[in-house]
């Protein structure tokens, strides 16, 4: 359908997280060049490490350093890299069993083509120019022709100025679209209209609409104009500024019941000492310089609406 | 885990799941599903004990975008009613557990997802270990790919064999009026060797319900229920590097706490969204060539992420309520690779021959 609304929608965040002793040791080991695993009671090598058996359960704190060598043990190769991954031209996933460690390491295999890639082929870790403390210290996994390059040796997992979390970032871009009740909702605030659904079985004018009426579970089809007067049904006065929004304080932000809506939305009132502010408060919208919602509501000068007509409303 | 009392699907219904529907937020996607499932067993909302359902913001991209969803089905006056970030077999099981408790005597389950607005590949990234896995974005097929290449290293399967996997999926889905992608397709390039277009499911947006029912009320409400005869899920290590990834052992375990080889079973619905997944899942199972897979076209013919496992039970339990099979086994997955694996074995009243 051409006539739905979409917009960009970017969900974008710093995973910040604190590491265990053996995750500590293991990515501060990454930084200086050093790959730790960690030892199990039955005596095999985890690589990565991991502070707890993955069989047992058993805490795990016995930290070897393994070589920066190792034998592919399955691949992938990937034609198009994705955002974020480790390399932008075509390479292969790899699993990769260090030389030493009985389990393997996912990471990105530079290789020319697929050709040059099997199960079983050596390869040897890339270090990152900048290392930091993260997986990404390793760029990359590339081929190597040789044996294993140092003997598996305990380590006691000290390093000078540790690394104790890691800041993951994150981000995804999706293409938001409202779907059919909020659209049509969207599209008549455009037109300095405000329009509401009606619940067929229970008669509400729902605005927003969602789209169903979550009390009785049905579609909320019936069209409805509401507004654009409506009374305070509750408020409060925000002190403290919010980040990005140039809004003096203090200011009121209330509950704001449009004349034949079953519900009240929100908004923020102005044009009016915050004090004054009341419950019953009559007022109409004072809409955005680009016109496409209201900016905030305004009073009326009508006499304030009687308690009994919006008790329901609260 | 073993049923102490008798508890069955008694009703199933799902959309037509299509690629995109931006026309629809998720809860209009949703809300005919929970009219029609409710509709074939002529209850009404104040009637289910208990409703449990599992989606996703990260496919959302939006927080608590179940509440939204929770509008659809009418939550007003209060109902019991619980949540899972999971695909909705994992609610299923939840109200199972709560009806052989005898919490509630039926209970509403539905899962529902929409793949079109994000980068579903990209966005799985963000359910693996976020210190070793997520930082390098291996996104879903790459994972998968890793997988299949373990298979094929293994000579468990190979491309021709994954090809005719994807093919009879499909074929069997043209029989699937709410399949997204019915009938033969080209195998296409790769997406990550050694998967093909064909061997991946595809990505879409859709929704299943399913309603659960105890004893005697069940058999009010269906003329030949699905008995839960067990049910149970697993987990692996999530450190890929530490599992088999040419075997599930989860599954099998799974399976065998649920019943699945205590008699043979003569239908399969298997949440495989990629082919050489169903080598795997076949091999855990221990599903012979008289066992009939995926009668329905499976994931590889339609997968709604976070309904796709729903939709397996309810399919299996369609089967039953129509009298096209008399026990059979479903399987739901979720993370990397089968990460996270439950079996349900259901079974039909024995009918006169
Ligand atoms: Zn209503």
């Amino acid at each position: 359908m051409s006539d739905v609304l979409k917009a960009p929608l970017v969900v974008e965040f710093p995973f910040t997280r604190s590491l265990g002793p053996v995750q500590s040791a293991f990515l501060t080991g990454l930084r200086e060049r050093t790959v730790l695993g960690v030892r199990t009671g039955d005596g095999r090598i985890l690589v990565p490490p991991v502070e707890y058996d993955p069989h047992t359960a058993e805490e795990l704190r016995d930290l070897v350093e393994v070589a920066p060598t190792g034998t592919v043990t399955t691949w992938a190769w990937n034609p198009a890299p994705r955002p974020g991954q480790p390399l932008d031209t075509p390479f292969a996933w790899a699993l990769v069993r260090l030389d030493g460690a009985d389990t393997a390491l996912l990471h990105a295999l530079d290789a020319p083509g697929p050709d040059a890639v099997r199960t079983g082929m050596r390869v040897r870790i890339r270090w990152a120019a900048e290392r930091t403390g993260a997986i990404t210290d390793i760029a990359c996994l590339e081929p190597y022709d040789g044996e294993a390059a140092h003997e598996v040796r305990p380590h006691d997992g000290v390093f000078g100025n540790p690394v104790t979390g890691i800041v993951a970032p994150a981000r995804l871009d999706y293409t938001y679209t409202p779907g059919r009740a909020q659209s049509a909702y969207l599209r008549a605030l455009a037109e300095r209209r405000t329009v509401g659904e009606r619940c067929p079985s229970c008669a509400k004018v729902y605005v927003p609409p969602r789209g169903a009426c979550p009390t009785c579970g049905v579609a909320t089809t019936d069209r409805v104009e509401v507004g654009p007067r409506g009374t305070v049904t509750t408020f409060c006065v925000v002190n403290i500024k919010a980040k990005n929004l140039d809004i003096e304080v203090p200011y009121v932000y209330a509950h704001i019941a449009l004349d034949g809506a079953g519900l009240a939305l929100h908004g923020r009132i102005a044009g009016i000492p915050y004090d004054q502010v009341r419950m019953g408060l009559r007022v109409e919208p004072v809409w955005s310089d680009d016109g496409r919602h209201p900016d905030h509501y305004q009073p009326t000068g009508e006499p304030d609406a009687d308690y009994d007509t919006y008790k329901e409303l609260l | 885990m073993t049923a102490h009392r008798d508890v069955a699907i008694v009703a199933f219904a799902q959309t037509r799941h299509r690629a995109r529907t931006e026309e629809l937020s998720e809860v209009e996607m949703l809300m005919p599903v929970l009219h029609e499932v409710l509709a074939r067993t002529g209850l009404k909302t104040s009637d289910i004990g208990f409703t449990c359902s599992g989606s996703s913001d990260y496919l959302a991209g939006r927080p608590f975008s179940f509440t939204m969803a929770l509008d659809g089905v009418g939550a007003w006056p209060p109902i019991a009613e619980s949540h899972v970030e999971q695909d909705g077999a994992w609610a299923l099981y939840e109200a199972w557990v709560k009806i052989l408790t005898g919490e509630a005597d039926t209970a509403l389950v539905y899962g529902y997802g929409k793949s079109s607005p994000g980068p579903l590949r990209d966005v799985l990234t963000r359910q693996l270990d976020p210190y070793y896995l997520a930082p390098l974005w291996p996104d879903s097929v790459a994972l998968a790919a890793l997988q299949a290449q373990a298979l094929l290293d293994a000579g468990d399967t190979d491309e021709r064999d994954l090809a005719a996997i994807a093919a009879r999926n499909r074929d069997n889905a043209t029989a699937n009026p709410f399949a997204q992608l019915p009938g033969a397709r080209p195998q296409g390039d790769y997406v990550v060797r050694p998967l093909r277009t064909g061997d991946c499911a595809p990505v879409g947006d859709g929704a299943a319900a399913v309603i659960l029912a105890a004893g005697d009320t069940a058999r009010a409400l269906c003329d030949r229920p699905a008995w839960i005869r067990g049910m149970d899920h697993r987990v692996e290590p999530h450190a890929l590097g530490v599992r088999d990834l040419t075997d599930s052992p989860s599954t099998r375990l799974a399976a065998t706490r649920a019943g699945a080889f205590d008699r043979p079973v003569d239908t399969a619905e298997l949440h495989a969204p990629f082919t050489a997944q169903e080598v795997v899942l076949r091999k855990a199972l221990s599903l012979g060539d008289d066992v009939r897979i995926n009668p329905s076209g499976g994931p590889l013919a339609a997968n709604p992420v976070m309904a796709a496992g729903l939709i397996r039970l309810g399919e299996a339990a369609a089967r039953i309520h129509r009298g096209a099979s008399d026990r059979a086994l479903a399987h739901a997955t979720s993370g990397p690779c089968l990460q996270q694996n439950l079996v349900a074995v259901l079974e039909g009243e024995p009918r006169d021959r």
